[in-house]
């Protein structure tokens, strides 16, 4: 069921020459989904943001497939009118090709001011598949906290300073959100480990009504990291269990990777200049909070996924 | 050389811009040469050692490894030179090299 | 129930012996179909029936008071499979406005209403809508604005966004706006236009108000509408980029572009109320004058208060005062041409608002008149008066009594008070 790259499709709905950074994980992650095609067309609906932005810099459109953006915030309710006017095209045999409709954003556009535009399509089921790439803060604007910053992360509005020591308050769980509207299919991925990433895409597209992916997209730049280890982050992320690999079908969470020996927290976050005031020794109680907040969410999706203690 | 860049081409007079900024050419970016980014190096790729797993390739997030059915290489126009590629290679078949 | 009438005569001539007239005039003799059925029906019903007709495929929208009756009706078509159209109930204003400019760049024809906080909470999408030149028709129950709260009838909702880039039109009772809305969808997809319509009816005076309708068979109404051919939409044989990010260099040309596109919208309306009229004998205009010939003094207005400036105008003839009363159909673009031709020969103009441009000199469409009448170098003496704000009635002797004002404005050559909030509580 996973798919291999070999099968992939040569094909690149997403053109070179976008103004996206040196080893942007957002970059990957539109690549890699359009990558997930199943034979149909698919037609992009994207918010405002970092992809947005620098692949559709007048005329240079990075684009090879239909392309939509229009807002910041609505990239769910554009794709929500993409859809009924296909499904009622194909009723009216207006057109004879039925598509798949991705609406992508990024996480500012997604888990706070896209959230009631993501919310609204999710429960009247559209069928569309919502693609959440998530480099953890207003990326585009210059690195401003998000509600998807997770607790400690230094950002230009969450600054590590000498009193407060970054973001402060929990990363929304964006799967618990897309699981309290009754969504048949939703998961998480990293651009870390494609093969995983695309298989979900397609289930995803596969699903017929609404599906979210919610994939980690490292940013170089606003992570302070170097551009080469985007990947190594976004593995590292799952093999920490910061960030757990798991998808919940109808209901059902199972859990794609195991983590029999998670790597200590510092791993990652010692490649990130975000993070970098962590590692000091004046902030280890935040560090070990961090931890223990890690350790906990962890164990929570063990049993969700029915894995019990680990 | 003096070809006019598909950005010049278009400051057209208003009459005939095409209506609401839609933008008709599909991978228009294509065009732009992002390789100018690249300061100081460029991954190489050693197909000796190259196993044609297409880490290199999927990885990249500027669709600049051309992957055919034989081998990988190197989409110089617009690779950013960000070193993913060599670093995620399993067999260190690529070396980000000094330009 | 409808009620099914057949009548003989829809424009009769108002005595005293003033007709109303079209600018640019069109003449008497217009010709009735004699068997159009007529109803009774209220203004957000109307609009319901003429969307209905109109063969909408994606109607996105959200409950907001006055306009509720229309999604209503319309969910009521849906339900009973009398239309064949994809309703979303949204989840806000902002997601139907979004979700119609998703459809309409498909290619489908895509209506939507609102009135009030909703028009004020799409406001960023309604410039999305027409940068993207997306020939969307909105109904827009006129309705005041917040704070305070209130839900009753006044034009600040549309003026807060006037500058939108949408072509906006006022409707006068529930025949306009039934036969404008649709009208507005073929002036939308002109193809020199391209642009989204609103269609703006009174709150709770016309949206709530039961009044005759002569109404189309839906054959006519499909045959007149047609299918919308978009020449630019989403379609993967031919992949095309929306929303651009166009910098300094470009935004200039894209949005000139626009502005020519709104202008196009004057003679694209033009066209198609001819069009209709030979359907329905129904000619409208751009401006509709009344008893404005050898008038001295004229109120301008919008909307539903043209009416009962007709009757205001008819009571001073009566005592022989030369008075008469002009209307806008058309509100953007401006019809400057039109505007001039009816005002020509006034010695001064009572401009009614209703709205209020806070810390401007004039209002809205005062303000708008103004400039029109300087540029032309007219030395008609222009007033405002503020009337039917938050749903505050227009009554026929109030407006008889700024038309006093304006012959003794244009007897004495002097204004008493460029702008009146007429019966505030002082």
């Amino acid at each position: 069921m996973v798919v291999s790259l070999k099968e992939l499709t040569l094909e690149e709905g997403f053109a070179p020459g976008h103004r996206l950074c040196p080893g942007c994980g957002p970059a990957m992650a539109t690549r890699m989904a359009l990558k997930a095609e199943r034979g149909r067309p698919i037609i992009v609906s994207n918010a405002t943001g970092c992809v947005e932005v620098s692949s559709t810099l007048f005329p240079y459109t990075a684009w090879r497939i239909p392309y939509v953006h229009s807002l910041f915030e609505n990239a769910a309710a554009t794709a929500s009118g993409v859809e009924a006017a296909y499904k009622w095209m194909l009723r009216n045999k207006e057109t004879d090709q039925p598509v798949d409709v991705i609406a992508l954003g990024g996480d500012g556009g997604t888990f706070d001011i896209g959230l009631q535009a993501l919310s609204g399509a999710l429960e009247r089921r559209h069928d569309f598949l919502y693609i959440c790439y998530d480099n953890e803060a207003y990326m585009n604007t210059g690195i401003q906290r998000s509600g998807a910053t997770p607790r400690g992360a230094s950002t230009t509005t969450s600054p590590a300073g000498t009193v407060i020591p970054g973001k402060r308050g929990p990363k929304k769980d964006l799967i618990a959100i897309a699981m309290g509207h009754h969504i048949d299919y939703a998961a998480t991925a990293t651009v870390g480990f494609p093969n995983d990433y695309i298989t979900k895409v397609r289930k995803a597209l596969e699903v017929d009504g609404p599906a979210v992916v919610h994939v980690l997209a490292p940013c170089p730049l606003g992570w302070r990291a170097n551009p080469r280890d985007t990947v190594r982050l976004a593995k590292l992320a799952v093999q920490t269990t910061i960030w757990p690999l798991y998808e919940v079908e109808k209901g059902e969470y199972k859990l794609n990777m195991k983590i029999a020996q998670p790597a200590p927290i510092e791993e990652y976050m010692k490649l990130q200049g975000r993070f970098g005031h962590l590692m000091n020794p004046n902030r280890k109680d935040e560090l070990e909070a961090i931890r223990q907040d890690v350790q906990a969410n962890w164990q929570r999706i063990l049993r969700l996924c029915g894995q019990g203690q680990a | 050389m003096s070809e006019k860049s598909l950005g010049e081409k278009m400051k057209l007079p208003w009459r005939d811009m095409p209506p609401g900024g839609v933008m008709t050419v599909p991978g228009a970016s294509a065009e732009y040469r992002t390789g100018d980014w690249r300061i100081q190096r460029k991954p190489v790729i050693n197909h000796q050692k190259c196993v044609m797993c297409l880490m290199c390739w999927i990885f990249c997030p500027d669709v600049s490894i051309l992957r055919t059915d034989k081998t990988v290489e190197v989409d110089y126009y617009h690779c950013k030179g960000c070193g993913v590629c060599a670093n995620e290679c399993p067999v260190k078949a690529i070396d980000m090299v000094e330009e | 129930m409808p009620i099914t009438v057949v009548r003989r005569e829809f424009y009769t001539p108002k005595a005293p012996p003033f007709a109303p007239k079209m600018m640019p005039y069109k003449g008497e003799g217009m010709t009735v179909d004699q068997s159009q059925e007529v109803v009774g029906n209220t203004g957000d019903e109307a609009i319901a029936l003429a969307a209905k007709q109109s063969r909408v495929a994606v109607v996105p929208a959200y409950p907001i008071t006055p306009q509720t009756i229309i999604v209503e009706r319309f969910s009521e078509y849906i339900a009973n499979g009398e239309v064949d159209t994809e309703f979303i109930c949204v989840e806000s204003e902002h997601s139907a406005l979004s979700a119609c400019i998703g459809s309409s760049v498909c290619g489908v024809r895509v209506f939507t209403a609102t009135a009030s906080q909703g028009l004020a909470l799409m406001h960023e999408a309604l410039f999305a809508a027409s940068g993207l030149r997306c020939p969307i028709v909105m109904a827009v129950a006129n309705r005041a604005l917040s704070a305070p709260i209130n839900i009753h009838g006044d034009h600040s909702d549309m003026m807060a966004s006037r500058d939108c880039g949408w072509v906006q039109i006022f409707v006068e009772n529930v025949q306009e706006a039934y036969d404008w809305t649709i009208m507005a969808f073929k002036i939308a997809e002109d193809a020199n236009v391209e642009l989204p319509v609103t269609v703006n009816i009174d709150g709770f005076t016309l949206t709530h108000c039961m009044m005759d309708l002569q109404v189309l068979k839906d054959e006519e109404v499909a045959k007149f509408v047609g299918t919308r051919k978009a020449e630019l939409k989403l379609d993967p044989r031919k992949p095309i980029s929306y929303g651009s990010l166009a910098l300094p260099e470009y935004y200039l040309e894209i949005k000139r572009q626009q502005v020519e596109a709104l202008e196009n919208a004057h003679p694209a309306t033009e066209k198609v109320l001819d069009e209709y009229a030979s359907m329905t004998g129904r000619r409208y205009g751009l401006v509709e004058t009344y008893a404005t010939e050898d008038a001295e003094a004229a109120i301008l207005c919008l909307g539903s208060a043209a009416g009962t400036a007709r009757e205001a105008v008819d009571r001073l003839r009566q005592q022989g005062k030369k008075v008469g009363s002009i209307k806008l159909w058309l509100y953007r673009p401006l019809p400057v041409e039109e505007l001039l031709c009816a005002t020509e020969g006034l010695k001064s103009l009572v401009v009614l608002d209703r709205s209020i441009s806070f810390g401007a000199p004039f209002n809205p469409v005062c303000s708008d008149v103004t400039v029109v009448l300087h540029q032309a170098g007219r030395d008609t003496k222009v007033m405002n008066a503020v009337m039917g704000i938050g749903g505050r009635d227009i009554s026929v002797q109030d407006l008889a009594g700024e038309l006093d004002k304006a012959l003794e404005a244009a007897r004495t050559g002097e204004v008493q008070a460029p702008v009146t909030y007429v019966g505030v509580r002082e």
